[in-house]
């Protein structure tokens, strides 16, 4: 960890975090720390639990045991309407982008806004959505539907609709699968400008190596179910662990 | 798979449905409520089910018709043709032909709907963005069909009756006047009214077994593709067993 960022507030505090499917133990005591503008990339094989994880920090899965603080709160003892007032000030970006096939795009950027208590705050809904389309430079998208536009369109306006309320804190699913390699550098890129502008905290669950190159103030290796390693790009790459190491086989 | 796993996925099955019926119920009168999403259901259940509605009553009518004179002539009761046809089709066979479409039309569509919104993870989406996904996609989706339906089956009858009066005319000749005469001579309210009375429960069923198929969807297009056909086969064996209940309790009731 960076000595710079040891006296910053807090955003997300996991620890023991464990969550079993039967016989199958994804998570065993997992526990991150994650504070104010840092951006942590959480690594491992597909099916080692990262989305597991992700969906336990936003309160779509509930752990078997262990904490989850989010934004100050335990997401486990707060009540439905205290989580969905936290998880206003959280953006999610999933790995399918998950935007609404029946809604045009300014109607799916407008969704995150029809909570009631936000309708009473925010003055321009018009303009908190084209400034997260400026955002990611799809203005002229506005009355289009999801299927007209490509693959790295959708994800960048599912990055538009995690913008909206402007989090302090965003989780990212696997951003760049299925993307072409310049299209994932370019959301890498957006993805780091948005951090700087909002001094957004990022957690960002991936396997693509420019994404940990690119996006990575610190990774966390998560091997069985544990924290197993951590550290900047740098280190890693040079850590002599077997299991480790064959992760950045080849780089 | 042997009887008793049968026997299992099936309580499994019925316990989930009852469960998701109960949290219907107690998810439906809490504010805050998704009116504009119920209209917008509205219009889609209700407007665009009229062309297949209408069609499919017509052609009831005329050849439901066309297949009773001949019997009709053969025991010299031919005028009583409008009179018979209004009974059937008012009382048993347009809600349930109707439902029975509905239930083609809009269960598969809200199983491959809600399917593929779980697929894509847009029901997760929703959580996240604080609305509640049940309230937003199910409630308004099950209250749609339940509202929507009696007025398709009313409008059916209008339809499959006046198919009725055109299969009349193509051999003999009956005015309009005679035959919605003869009409309302022998459709009463006690006809009318469980009749439509049933078809909420034709609407709420096949409602309720649409989103529980779709909600719960396996992952992957198959799992898509099952909601939606198994949304189909359930709500039409559904509406049958509603039928089979109501018949009893309209007895019961002195209607028939």
């Amino acid at each position: 960890m960076e000595p710079v960022l040891q006296h910053k507030e807090v955003v997300l505090d996991v620890s023991n975090l464990c969550k079993s499917f039967g016989n199958n133990h994804v998570l065993r005591n997992f526990s991150l720390r994650v504070l104010k503008g840092e951006n942590v990339v959480v690594v491992g094989k597909s099916g080692s639990g990262k989305s597991v994880l992700i969906k336990c920090i936003i309160g779509l899965m509930m752990a078997d045991s262990g904490t989850v603080i989010l934004l100050g709160k335990d997401v486990s003892l707060i009540s439905v309407n205290e989580l969905d007032k936290i998880r206003a000030r959280v953006g999610f970006l999933f790995q399918s982008n998950a935007l609404y096939d029946s809604m045009t795009v300014r109607e799916n950027l407008l969704f995150p806004l029809r909570r009631h208590w936000l309708k009473r705050e925010s003055t321009d809904e018009e303009s908190l959505v084209r400034e997260a389309l400026a955002n990611v430079g799809l203005e002229h998208t506005l009355d289009m539907m999801p299927a007209e536009l490509s693959g790295g369109m959708r994800k960048r306006i599912a990055l538009a609709r995690t913008l909206i309320l402007k989090p302090q804190l965003i989780l990212y699913d696997e951003p760049t699968t299925g993307l072409d390699p310049i299209t994932s550098r370019e959301i890498i890129a957006l993805m780091n400008t948005i951090s700087k502008k909002y001094n957004a905290a990022s957690v960002i669950i991936s396997h693509d190596m420019n994404c940990i190159k690119m996006a990575a103030d610190r990774v966390v290796m998560l091997i069985d179910g544990r924290c197993y390693a951590e550290g900047n790009y740098e280190s890693l790459k040079k850590h002599d662990d077997a299991k480790v190491a064959a992760f950045f086989e080849g780089e | 798979m042997n009887a008793r796993n049968q026997l299992k996925l099936f309580l499994v099955e019925a316990g989930g449905m009852a469960r998701f019926t109960g949290n219907f119920f107690t998810q439906v009168f809490k504010p805050r409520y998704e009116t504009a999403e119920l209209l917008r259901q509205c219009f889609r259940v209700g407007y665009h089910s009229l062309p297949l509605i209408g069609i499919t009553g017509f052609i009831m009518g005329l050849v439901l018709t066309m297949q009773l004179r001949p019997s009709m002539i053969e025991y010299g009761v031919e005028s009583q043709i409008p009179a018979i046809l209004s009974i059937a089709l008012v009382r048993e066979v347009s809600p349930v032909i109707t439902a029975l479409i509905f239930a083609g039309k809009i269960g598969s569509s809200m199983g491959a709907e809600l399917g593929s919104m779980r697929v894509t993870e847009q029901i997760d989406a929703m959580e996240v963005s604080g609305t509640n996904p049940f309230k937003f996609l199910v409630v308004t989706r099950v209250l749609a069909a339940t509202l929507m339906l009696p007025i398709l089956v009313l409008l059916n009858d209008v339809i499959s009756l006046y198919g009725a009066y055109v299969g009349v005319n193509i051999t003999g000749h009956t005015s309009v006047q005679l035959f919605i005469m003869q009409v309302l001579d022998n459709v009463s309210f006690s006809d009318l009214i469980p009749a439509v009375v049933k078809t909420f429960f034709f609407g709420f069923a096949v409602g309720i077994v649409g989103c529980y198929k779709g909600y719960f969807s396996k992952k992957g297009t198959e799992g898509v593709g099952v909601s939606a056909n198994s949304a189909v086969v359930v709500a039409s064996l559904l509406v049958f067993i509603i039928d089979l209940i109501a018949v009893q309790i309209t007895d019961l009731l002195g209607f028939n």
